[in-house]
Parts: structure tokens; C-alpha cells; sequence
């Protein structure tokens, strides 16, 4: 268990975070979602423990993490955003030197290294000076000295963060793969991650806390949701035949693909009335779809202060 | 196994992983020497003692210190690594004793690297060895209380050569303040007793009276507090500036 309670870090009069509560709770994947400097990182550097809040208080666990620090990083597991490491070492030397750090027996620890070494796909590179490695190994070795104990809290500061798609893939699998017993917080800025591996999202920008709930319920909030994109050679003509079904609010045309998309009003399901019209008419389309929202709308109106 | 020894362990190999350590090992056994028969003119002086040998070490150290604490603290906040060493279940405490002892280590290890002149100096003549282990001793601790020094410089800034220049400075100035210039100026307008009391705080006296063989315990007492103190200095100087 997570909580945090009326968290806050102020720098010189400004607040970086701004009065965050909220609560989390094992086998959720939490996703933190935010703008540049909205203070993600800030918060995770106070419940990993590394940063000392202004006010208010982080409980990992049951550790109250200034009355309790040591208890409460040793059920954490965190991997800080960049995954720093110490660049002349070699993944092999720091996994040893994390682990010692992290109380695991010698046996415990060689047996932690062997499965985490092949569960990232480590073997060829552990005898070499971190500092030259690519970007994805630097990653994969943060992430494994992250997990090298098995962690009951597992705090990623942009896990994915310049991998390229087939790591960033191998990356949420992991995380999936884990979740189970864990506590999993990810901050992102990368919305089809959240789709793919939280089960929870929340948004911060400011500092502030402005939405928590699962990402479907957030897709909900879409102007999208519900909505119909169908893609024909006559989108004109398309247009104005969809303006008269009823239910439709609006009417985009997509300058790009050129695709329409009818928006519903308000709680209205528009998809069976437009699929009966376009029947009715005898329009040629090539293919229509329900849109299960659209994240990357509904996180811009949340973050620049619109309707929510 | 205690968390101060596993930092001190990672620390320490991580200077026999860097060139850094090497060129810093050449450096000092070459200056060690050319110092003492150069300019310090060893066999003139006809002496079976150590006496110039040891003369020159706090002038190599004010700059060789610096030198080797100058990325302790910097190069944790440049990279961001520090970020990982604090949220591994150890106090600050330890992380900064940790990374202390294993420089004063590595200073001592250059210090073992010396001894081929104690040997020489044995088979010329017939020295005090009593006095030579005091002058080793004092060497050592001298060198800590500028590892300590510049240690705590290098947790004011994430650059390197700022920590180093800083070093450089205050070390100076703990030097400076036993040297008659320093307290004639002082004592132009403080008292006798306070003149006193800022002679002793200097680094200069304290090593002087050991290089004679002296060892006292008001001097292990210095040495004791001014690195504790810096020590302690530097874990609050982390604290404040870790977030920034």
C-alpha cells in the first residue's frame, strides 16, 4: 500500500507538488500522467525517499517514509528517471553492489542476478562498463536494479523513455508480468503505454491532482467516446448525411486521411442510427468504427485547464 | 555485511576502474620523489631521517586531495546516480563515511607506495623509526583532513573543477592560518588569546609537531574534529541541495 496525504514540495515559494493525496493498493499498475514539470518526478523522488516532502507525508507499506526511511526504501524498489548508474561499473559489479546494499544473501543474490539477467535479456553485456552501452541496455539495467529484490513497490520514473518500440514493448510486458503482487507506479508521457499497462491513471499538472480513474474511464471523458469514424471516397457527401442522423452533435473531417468522424451528444450511442442510414442509402463506405475515446484529448482539456 | 563497508568497497574499486586513480598514483610517487631529491636536496642534507621527504607532502596534498575528492559527491549529482545511492536503505550518514574512508584508503595506498625511500634511507643510515612511522602517521592524517575538506567542497557543486578550485582554497586556508603573515594581520586587531586560538586551527602546526615524531594527543583530538566536522558539514550540505 501506498498512501500518500496532502503531499507537497515547494522550491523557493513555488510548489512542485501541490497538495497530492492518494492511495494505492497492491496489484495496481498506477500510471502517472502529466505534462512537462507537472511534478511527476518530484513526487516519485518523495515516495521513493529521496526527496524530503514540504509537507504532508508518504506511507509505503506502513513506513512513514521520514520517521521510517530505511524500512520504508527497503519494501521500494526505484528506478529514477535517465537510469543512472554508475557509468566504470559493470552491470554485473552494480547488480552485486545493490543487492549487498539491499541485504540479499550471497546464494539469494547469484539467484536473483541469473533470472533477472535472462528475464532482460542482460547476458551478453554484463561484463561491460555500463557507460558503453546503448541507451536500451543502460535502461534494462536500471530496471533490474530496481527489481533486484523483489520489491513490493516498484516506482519507474519513465521506464520506456528512448527505447525503441520492441524494447518499449519488451518493457510493458515485464511490468504486466509483475504486476500481480505489486505495486507498480509509472510515470509516462506516453498515453498508449497507460492503455497497455495500467489499470489506473492519474493526472498532475501543476503539481496538482486533476484525475484518477482507470484509463477507460478517462477515454469515457472523450469527446470521442462513442463516437463514429467511417472512412469513404465521399466524405463530403458523408458529412452531410451524417449531420442528419439523429443524435450526432458533430461532424470532423480529418484533413489528413480524410476520414469523418460523427461525435455523439452527451450520452447518446450514434453507431447503430448511422450504420441504418448509411443502409438506407445506399452510401459506399470502406470501414467504420467506434472509437473507445480518444486519451490524448481528454489528458489536453484536463492539463491546460479546460472542461474536464 | 555493514553498508559503510560495501560503499567503501564500490568506491574504492571504482578509482582502480578509472585511470584517474593511476595517473593520480604516478603523479604523487613521482613528486614524492622529485620533491625530496630535487629540491629538497635529500643527500646533502646528510641525514638519516625523513624529515624533507615528509616537508613537502602537505604542498603535494593541497593539490593532490582536491584531486581525488573532487568527484566523490559532484559526479553523483551530475550523473543522477546519487539519486539511486539514497533510496538504497542506508542513512546519509553512511553513504558519506563510506565514500570518505575509501579516499583516505586510496591516499594511504599512495602512501604504502612510498616506502621504497624508508628502505633506502634504513640501508644508507641508521634512522629513528619511531619518528618515521609518526611522520607516516601524520601524513595519513593530513591527508584525511583535506579528504574531508574537499570531500564536502564537492557536495556544494555538480562540477568537478568547481569542487576542485574550492578545495584548493579552503585547503589553502587552513594551511595559511598557522604562517606569521596570517597572524600578524590577526593580531592587529584581535586579542593574543584569540590570535592563539586561530594558530591552532591551523593544518600547519598540528602537521609540523608530528613530522617531528611527536605524537600528541591534542593533535589525533584536531584531526579528529576538523574531519568530523567537515564530514558532518558535507551530509547536511547534501541534504539541502540533493532536490536541486
Amino acid at each position: 500500500m501506498i498512501e500518500t496525504k496532502n503531499l507537497t514540495k515547494s522550491y523557493g515559494g513555488i510548489r512542485a507538488v501541490d497538495d497530492l493525496s492518494f492511495r494505492v493498493e497492491p496489484g495496481q499498475v498506477l500510471g502517472f500522467l502529466g505534462p512537462n514539470g507537472a511534478g511527476k518526478s518530484t513526487s516519485m523522488k518523495m515516495i521513493a525517499g529521496f526527496l524530503t516532502p514540504t509537507l504532508g507525508s508518504v506511507n509505503v507499506c506502513g513506513f512513514d517514509t521520514e520517521a521510517q526511511p530505511l524500512e520504508a526504501k527497503r519494501v521500494v524498489g526505484y528506478l529514477p528517471e535517465g537510469a543512472p548508474a554508475y557509468g566504470e561499473m559493470t552491470p554485473l559489479s552494480f547488480l552485486r553492489f545493490v543487492g549487498e546494499i539491499r541485504g540479499l544473501s550471497t546464494a539469494l543474490l547469484k539467484k536473483r542476478i541469473d533470472e533477472i539477467v535472462g528475464q532482460l535479456h542482460l547476458e551478453n553485456v554484463l561484463d561491460q562498463p555500463i557507460e558503453q552501452l546503448s541507451k536500451g541496455f543502460k535502461r534494462r539495467v536500471g530496471i533490474a536494479q530496481a527489481i533486484i529484490h523483489d520489491p513490493r513497490v516498484l516506482i519507474m520514473d519513465e521506464p520506456t523513455d528512448g527505447l525503441d518500440p520492441n524494447q518499449k514493448q519488451e518493457v510493458r510486458d515485464l511490468i504486466s508480468g509483475m504486476s500481480k503482487d505489486k505495486i507498480i507506479v509509472v510515470s509516462t508521457h506516453i498515453l498508449e503505454e497507460v492503455e497497455s499497462v495500467c489499470n489506473r491513471a492519474i493526472i498532475i499538472a501543476r503539481g496538482k491532482l486533476l484525475a484518477d480513474a482507470t484509463p477507460a474511464e478517462l477515454a469515457m471523458r472523450s469527446r470521442y467516446y462513442q463516437a463514429v469514424t467511417i472512412r469513404s471516397d465521399q466524405p463530403e457527401l458523408l458529412r452531410d448525411a451524417l449531420h442528419g442522423v439523429a443524435g450526432v452533435a458533430e461532424v470532423e473531417i480529418d484533413a489528413r486521411d480524410q476520414s469523418v468522424t460523427a461525435l455523439p451528444k452527451k450520452g447518446q450511442t450514434i453507431f447503430a442510427a448511422i450504420g441504418e442510414m448509411i443502409r438506407a442509402r445506399g452510401l459506399s463506405i470502406r470501414d467504420m468504427a467506434l472509437e473507445r475515446g480518444r486519451l490524448d484529448e481528454v489528458f489536453r482539456t484536463i492539463t491546460q485547464g479546460g472542461r474536464s | 555485511m555493514n553498508p559503510v563497508r560495501i560503499i567503501f568497497k564500490r568506491e574504492l574499486s571504482s578509482f582502480f576502474n578509472t585511470p584517474v586513480a593511476w595517473v593520480f598514483l604516478v603523479i604523487f610517487l613521482f613528486l614524492a620523489g622529485f620533491t625530496t631529491f630535487q629540491i629538497g636536496n635529500f643527500y646533502d642534507a646528510n641525514q638519516a631521517s625523513l624529515q624533507v621527504f615528509f616537508n613537502f607532502h602537505i604542498w603535494l596534498y593541497l593539490l593532490l586531495m582536491p584531486a581525488i575528492a573532487m568527484r566523490t559527491w559532484a559526479e553523483e549529482r551530475n550523473t543522477g546516480s546519487i539519486e539511486l545511492l539514497l533510496t538504497l536503505p542506508i542513512t546519509l550518514w553512511q553513504a558519506v563515511l563510506g565514500k570518505f574512508l575509501a579516499a583516505w584508503a586510496f591516499a594511504g595506498i599512495a602512501l604504502i607506495g612510498t616506502f621504497p625511500i624508508w628502505f633506502t634511507v634504513s640501508f644508507l643510515g641508521d634512522p629513528d623509526h619511531g619518528v618515521i612511522i609518526a611522520g607516516y602517521l601524520g601524513s595519513w592524517l593530513l591527508a584525511g583532513a583535506f579528504l574531508a575538506v574537499s570531500g564536502c567542497m564537492s557536495a556544494i557543486t555538480k562540477s568537478q573543477v568547481v569542487a576542485f578550485v574550492l578545495s584548493v582554497v579552503v585547503c589553502l586556508m587552513l594551511i595559511l592560518l598557522g604562517f606569521p603573515a596570517a597572524l600578524d594581520f590577526f593580531q592587529a586587531f584581535l586579542p593574543q588569546a584569540l590570535v592563539d586560538a586561530i594558530a591552532s586551527l591551523s593544518l600547519f602546526s598540528h602537521y609540523q609537531s608530528m613530522m617531528k615524531g611527536v605524537i600528541d594527543l591534542r593533535d589525533l583530538i584536531y584531526y579528529g574534529l576538523l574531519g568530523g566536522l567537515f564530514l558532518y558539514a558535507t551530509s547536511l550540505i547534501i541534504e539541502i541541495k540533493k532536490g536541486n
